[in-house]
């Protein structure tokens, strides 16, 4: 047991590479599909008719309040009752997933818009555009630059929160390398492995985002 | 061509302006001066509908601003505005900002748009500034960008909120040359500004707010010989003693 066996990660790496193909597919489903409805809520938050801003208001504070574990438990007990047959655990977490991540980008989408001073729209106004002019030509391009490390932060969370599955029993990639560290005994070849892994994807896209904020916007 | 009657306008339980009430003639540049925070950034916003107000009626060239029936985008597009912080949009170039309305709200061709620009960038200066972004002039030369981004609508007025406000001392006059050509060639204006020598030379009336109201529209050999009211004095003295 003293000696070390890194031959394992490579023997594993299919088994690993399945794991890591579901954190994909989470975050890029999470990040669409919560950016998606993330503007939807964002825009209920800011009208000025109550029954649609108290609303979203409310969801996101909720959402932002509970624990992501809380909510893939939730879903996997409640979306079946709801439909009114098994669903399976995949869909289900797909669906607490891209609900609970909508909160965080709603805030961030919001942030992003408030970032943008209100002289802009009053010159934009000026000019004779309408509201919907301005959003898409000055407020929304100068708001997206600003969210841009804001999101890229958020799914970095959203790809490190992927672990939390084993709760329904899927097979994420930090998952799938405690299930070889159980089996085969050897823990620390595979944590070893999963924090390098981890560290490469997070560091190089916040490196992805300094260079990205230091070009010049076109 | 400006009628401005009787508005009345509270934020909250603070009134900022009270029963304003005053004309500006085509062709006229009408300057407004005040203390900060007399209410005449509000005012001036009234007269183009980015501020609503409570009470009272303001036409552009027979338009009514505050008729909810009024095509609010259609009547901006025929009055300029100049802001203090110039208010360029940060993610194009000055040939950009200066095209941008020009094609999405009049319609315009980019060629034809760009074309346009340029002839204006150079009228103000800037010829050999087209493609540098606003980060990359200095606030004179923003200021004469923001200047050409409103004339490139042919616009029938124009107002100015302290275009030189934010300006260092140096690239005051720059601006006010451009200004001070825009009046001699007729345009219709409103300013805001606490550039006296600017008043003295170019405008025809000088309008006095404080605390919201209208004190004073006099013509401006009379505003500047003797002003009727004590804080019309008091400011004057103020202002020009700098
Ligand atoms: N959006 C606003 N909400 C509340 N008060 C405002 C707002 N804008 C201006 N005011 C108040 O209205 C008054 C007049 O402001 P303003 O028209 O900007 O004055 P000026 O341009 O003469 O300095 C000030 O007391 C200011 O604090
Ligand atoms: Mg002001």
């Amino acid at each position: 047991m003293s000696s070390f066996d890194w031959g394992i990660i490579w023997r594993e790496a299919p088994f690993l590479a399945h794991g890591m193909a579901l954190s994909a597919l989470l975050v890029v489903v999470a990040t669409a599909g919560g950016l998606v409805l993330g503007v939807v809520l964002a825009l209920m938050r800011q009208s000025s008719r109550s029954w649609l801003s108290v609303p979203a208001a409310g969801y996101v504070t909720v959402m932002r309040s509970l624990p992501l574990v809380l909510v893939l438990f939730w879903f996997y007990f409640l979306v079946p009752l709801a439909l009114g047959r098994p669903v399976g655990a995949l869909a289900s977490a797909l669906v607490a997933f891209v609900l609970f991540e909508a909160a965080f980008y709603c805030e961030i989408i919001r942030a992003g818009i408030a970032s943008v001073r209100a002289g802009q729209t009053q010159a934009a106004l000026a000019t004779g555009m309408r509201q919907s002019q301005v959003f898409r030509l000055i407020v929304g391009p100068q708001a997206l630059r600003a969210m841009v490390p804001l999101l890229l932060n958020q799914i970095i969370i959203v790809f490190q929160d992927t672990s939390l599955v084993y709760v329904v029993a899927l097979r994420d990639f930090m998952t799938s390398a405690s299930i070889v560290a159980d089996r085969d005994g050897r823990p620390t070849e595979m944590y070893t492995i999963v924090a390098i892994v981890y560290f490469v994807i997070c560091f190089s896209a916040s490196k992805a985002v300094e260079i990205y904020q230091r070009v010049p916007a076109r | 061509m400006i009628e401005i009657s009787d508005v009345s306008k509270s934020y909250g339980r603070t009134a900022v302006l009270r029963g304003c009430t005053a004309a500006v003639k085509r062709g006229e540049v009408v300057v407004v001066c005040g203390p900060s925070g007399s209410g005449k950034s509000t005012l001036i916003k009234c007269v183009n509908g980015l501020v609503p107000f409570d009470s009272g009626a303001i036409r552009v060239d027979g338009v009514s601003v505050g008729d909810k029936a009024t095509d609010l985008p259609a009547l901006r597009a025929r009055i300029g505005m100049v802001f203090q912080n110039f208010e360029l949009y940060p993610h194009m170039t000055a040939l950009q900002n200066v095209s941008l309305a020009q094609i999405h709200v009049l319609k315009r061709s980019r060629t034809e748009a760009d074309t346009k620009s340029r002839q204006l960038l150079a009228r103000v200066g800037l010829a050999d500034k087209l493609a540098s972004r606003p980060d990359q002039l200095s606030g004179g030369q923003q200021q004469r960008v923001s200047i050409a981004r409103a004339l490139a609508m042919d616009p029938q007025a124009m107002l100015f909120d302290e275009p030189t406000s934010a300006l260092d001392p140096e690239m005051v006059n720059e601006v006010l040359e451009v200004m001070q050509a825009l009046a001699l060639d007729g345009m219709t204006m409103m300013v805001v500004t606490h550039e006296m020598g600017f008043a003295q030379r170019v405008a025809d009336r000088v309008l006095f707010m404080d605390g919201g109201e209208i004190l004073e529209d006099t013509p401006k050999a009379a505003f500047f010989a003797h002003p009727s009211t004590d804080r019309a004095r008091q400011f004057l003295a103020k202002v020009l003693s700098h």
